[in-house]
């Protein structure tokens, strides 16, 4: 009996996403533009969140976009459009995540270079998105108030992959009982270091605290980028 | 169930490295899968005998080897497999890190091929 032929195959499933992510992000950091992606559970107030933050940008005059993904309806899209930014919907039928080239798709006809801030709104899941790079340079994970505590120990994959965490709806904090120390540590036991920020966009606590964050993490992106040329 | 969208780029990738070895039929394909991975075991399973129907993978037996995480604990400045993913912390010391040496592979690690006569 000869021995069973074995090919060495040795290569990541997710080669081909990776490789597009990678010449996205690279692009999109040459064109000084910082892509945020949103992940979260359905119901979290990813849309709300995006939908301040976008509001927030068109009156300062800074040029920003979004994807948002879902599975049907356009319903988001029109609600993120409301701020004034250009918004598109990506309807994934089905799908439980976003894929690089979806995102690419798009995009085709922005003019990419004269945007600050691309925002990419993913399907609402705690799963499926973790290991699918967009092309960000930022990975926002977020949780409600009304979700409990200890929802990133239940999903520690996709908390772990994020750089920055958002608790939204603190505004619903005293009715829900939520322990914010005990989600922080929560947080803070499945991604160790990790900056979260406490927001509510009904009373817009928080979000001068982002809109920072984001300002900064825009500035090192546009020094680094100019570091290389 | 993004297991679906896992198991047709395996079935893609495996069959473009079959062409380039001349072709041939599938025994088995062996993967190496990080406990970080979020993949669910059953759900690939089953998705990768629909997606091979059809293909050279047909009725290929899908091995999975589950790879555990490792960190670097920066105190005691070791790398240590973690005993539970809901703390990233050394189980030695305590100390959380977010240093994560091994845990998220989702890659093909081999493909054993059916002998023509058999």
């Amino acid at each position: 009996m000869t021995a069973p032929r074995i090919l060495e195959v040795r290569t990541r499933i997710l080669k081909a996403n990776d490789e597009l992510a990678r010449s996205m992000r690279r692009e999109f950091e040459r064109l000084g533009v910082l892509v945020v992606n949103l992940v979260s559970s359905p119901g979290t107030g990813k849309t709300t969140f995006l939908q301040d933050t976008l509001a927030r940008f068109v009156r300062q005059g800074v040029p920003v976009a979004a994807v948002v993904g879902d599975l049907e309806t356009d319903n988001d899209a029109r609600r993120l459009a409301a701020s004034g930014a250009p918004v598109r919907q990506i309807m994934t039928h089905g799908m439980c995540h976003l894929e690089a080239d979806m995102v690419q798709q798009h995009l085709s006809g922005w003019d990419l270079g004269s945007l600050h801030y691309l925002f990419i709104e993913n399907v609402g899941n705690l799963v499926c998105p973790t290991s699918w790079d967009l092309g960000e340079s930022v990975r926002l994970a977020l949780l409600s108030v009304t979700e409990g505590e200890d929802k990133p120990l239940k999903y520690p994959g996709l908390f772990n992959t994020a750089d920055l965490a958002a608790l939204t709806k603190l505004d619903l904090a005293e009715a829900c009982e939520f322990n914010r120390e005990l989600a922080r540590d929560n947080i803070d036991a499945v991604r160790p270091g990790m900056r979260i920020i406490e927001t509510s966009a009904k009373t817009g606590a928080g979000m001068e605290e982002w809109m920072a964050f984001l300002a900064e993490r825009r500035q090192s992106l546009l020094a680094s980028a100019g570091a290389r040329t | 169930m993004h297991e679906l969208s896992l198991a047709t780029h395996v079935v893609e990738i495996v069959s473009e490295h079959l062409r380039q070895a001349g072709g041939g039929r599938v025994a088995a394909v062996t993967l190496r899968l990080g406990q970080l991975s979020c993949v669910h075991k059953d759900a690939l399973e089953y998705s990768f005998a629909l997606v091979c129907e059809g293909t050279p993978l047909a009725g290929a037996e899908l091995r999975i080897v589950m790879v555990p995480v490792v960190i670097f604990c920066p105190t005691c400045g070791n790398e240590v497999e973690l005993p539970s993913l809901q703390r990233f912390a050394c189980p030695v010391c305590g100390t959380r890190t977010a240093d994560i040496r091994q845990g998220r592979e989702l890659d093909i690690e081999s493909v054993e091929l059916l002998e023509p006569s058999s």
